[in-house]
């Protein structure tokens, strides 16, 4: 259990919750999140979206009843934690685009915040959001609110991509990949139970056979996801 | 002097815990989290005799006090198991029992008869092997095998007698809430040499997304676990530990001491415990100690002093 430092909502319904402690995490991992006693039963799998010294970050979207749970939280009050799980973005070298989509940009930010370089593309339905840490982060931020950020990433300018956002977004991203030289990373999500690679509740159909996203995942090279499985999540 | 210990058909458990087929793999994941030699016995994923790629689309569905699964018994087969992760589950200082499923009666007796083989191989050797066999005759999941064997007494009677025909090992049937009788089906199991039951399994249940207006589940139906069955699995786990003199393993939704102990008045000689272990990635390590010291506040010296008190 660790408790809550802030939640702000950053627009309506999606939240930033800090945390107390000292915690690991690299890019594209995440925790395993659970609040309250009863039900929900199940904790919720949240990418890390920021950690300092002292503290660690989630952005989240009030979907269901945990995420909820979430939102309600007040400073000083308590959360279950567990994590770091998954095994994130690759270390890469060369030139990196970020392209996220909605609550997609989450396990961007740290990718950002470690390759300062990376040109970070941001896609959002109708509102923007945490824009800002991004600016703060990377030396080119472009955003666009409405129709497709993928319209503007031009896959041959970069040796690797880093993506996560909705399943046609990143299909379409792969589309355009296609051909080019360019190394495409995407992140996965999945309904999960245990969030340790036990339970095969997320297992995902892959190129290379059954992953679980929560233990092989959720970063996958693009050449092994299967859009058609992805897209029926 | 307290002691947690107890005794299934020959096999000894330090305590009555036993973490339940399917929510803690083969235990390596959660080793990371605490030991599992605290533990009374560990239930292996579910194996069948060849690997098993499992259910397609979405598999795991949160509800009320519970959750729905429709894994279909994802699992690299008996032989892989027997090379890759018996010698991984059997270096903890804790009963290892293996799951078993079907698609038919010769899937069973085959797996079950190579597994049998390579534990005497390995008794020769001097090396532990699996220390019991549950056999599963009550998956929801699949669409052949499983649960179609765990619904009426006589087809699962074929399935138990043969089964039992070609293993010495201590064999316990899981069975299924959905059966037309469950205490006629652990009666059948007593009478066809079984050395256990344990129950209950998942419920065939299901949700909808009415926003695409079909089921979440590929497969349609789903199974439910959880708190939310956990009175049904007592009432019944109440009727059959009266109706059979073989010990009765309780499971469905224990997520307390207190559930542990409702179980054991119940007439359970031990307990497993499945979603549970996906709230608190600790579950087995809390429910142990939390048990020994209910056991010591309440003075209860052994857990026979409450067992099938109703």
């Amino acid at each position: 259990m660790a408790n809550v430092i802030s939640n702000v909502a950053l627009v309506p319904g999606i939240y930033v919750m800090k945390i107390e402690g000292t915690f690991k995490g690299e890019m594209g991992q995440f925790y395993m999140l659970r609040s309250g006693t009863g039900y929900p039963l199940l904790p919720r799998p949240i990418s890390i979206y920021d950690i300092g010294d002292e503290d660690i970050s989630f952005l989240y979207r009030v979907v269901g009843e945990g995420t909820s749970l979430f939102s309600q939280l007040q400073p000083g009050q308590e959360i279950q934690l567990d994590g770091p799980f998954g095994n994130g973005f690759p270390q890469v070298e060369g030139s990196l685009a970020l392209v996220g989509g909605g609550m997609g940009t989450a396990p961007l930010l740290l990718a950002a915040k470690h390759y300062p370089h990376a040109h970070v593309y941001l896609g959002f339905a109708q509102q923007s959001f945490g824009v800002d840490a991004f600016e703060a982060a990377a030396a080119s931020v472009q955003v666009r609110v409405g129709g497709s950020i993928v319209e503007k990433v031009d896959p041959a300018r970069y040796v690797n991509m880093f993506s996560c956002g909705p399943t046609p977004m990143l299909q379409a991203l792969a589309e355009k990949t296609e051909g080019s030289s360019s190394r495409l990373y995407i992140s996965t999500e999945r309904h999960m139970a245990c969030g340790i690679g036990a339970c095969l509740g997320c297992t995902m159909h892959t190129r290379g056979g059954n992953k679980r996203v929560c233990k092989e995942g959720p970063v996958f090279p693009v050449e092994e996801v299967d859009f058609d499985d992805l897209h029926g999540v | 002097m307290i002691s947690m210990a107890c005794n299934i058909a020959g096999v000894p458990f330090k305590n009555p815990i036993i973490m339940a087929s399917g929510t803690f793999g083969f235990g390596r994941e959660y080793a990371e989290f605490y030991s599992p030699e605290l533990l009374g016995g560990i239930v292996g994923k579910g194996l069948t005799l060849h690997p098993k790629a499992g259910n397609t689309g979405s598999r795991i569905h949160e509800t009320a006090s519970g959750m729905l699964n429709s894994v279909g018994l994802e699992n690299p087969g008996v032989a892989a198991f027997l090379k890759d992760e018996l010698d991984d589950m059997t270096r903890w200082n804790t009963a290892v029992i293996a799951n078993v499923g079907g698609s038919n009666l010769e899937e069973y007796v085959q797996a079950v008869a190579m597994i049998t083989e390579n534990a005497q191989k390995r008794r020769t050797m001097n090396r532990r092997g699996v220390d019991m066999l549950e056999l599963n005759i009550s998956c929801p999941n699949v669409k052949q095998g499983g649960m179609q064997f765990g619904i009426q007494t006589e087809v699962a009677r074929d399935v138990v007698r043969q089964v039992r025909n070609v293993t010495a090992l201590p064999l316990v049937v899981k069975l299924s809430p959905n059966a037309e009788n469950i205490t006629q089906m652990a009666v059948m199991c007593e009478e066809e040499g079984a050395d256990g039951v344990s129950l209950i399994n998942t419920f065939s249940a299901m949700k909808i997304d009415i926003r695409r207006r079909r089921s979440v589940f590929a497969n349609t139906y789903a199974g439910l676990s959880g708190p939310a069955i956990k009175p049904i699995a007592l009432r019944m786990v109440h009727q059959v530990a009266q109706a059979v003199s073989i010990p009765v393993i309780g499971m469905g939704g224990i997520s307390s001491v207190e559930d542990i102990i409702e179980f054991t008045m119940a007439g359970a000689a031990a307990i497993q415990v499945g979603t549970y272990n996906f709230v608190h990635l600790q579950a087995g390590a809390e429910l142990v100690y939390g048990l020994e010291q209910w056991m010591q506040r309440e003075k209860v010296q052994s857990l026979d002093e409450i067992r099938g008190i109703l």
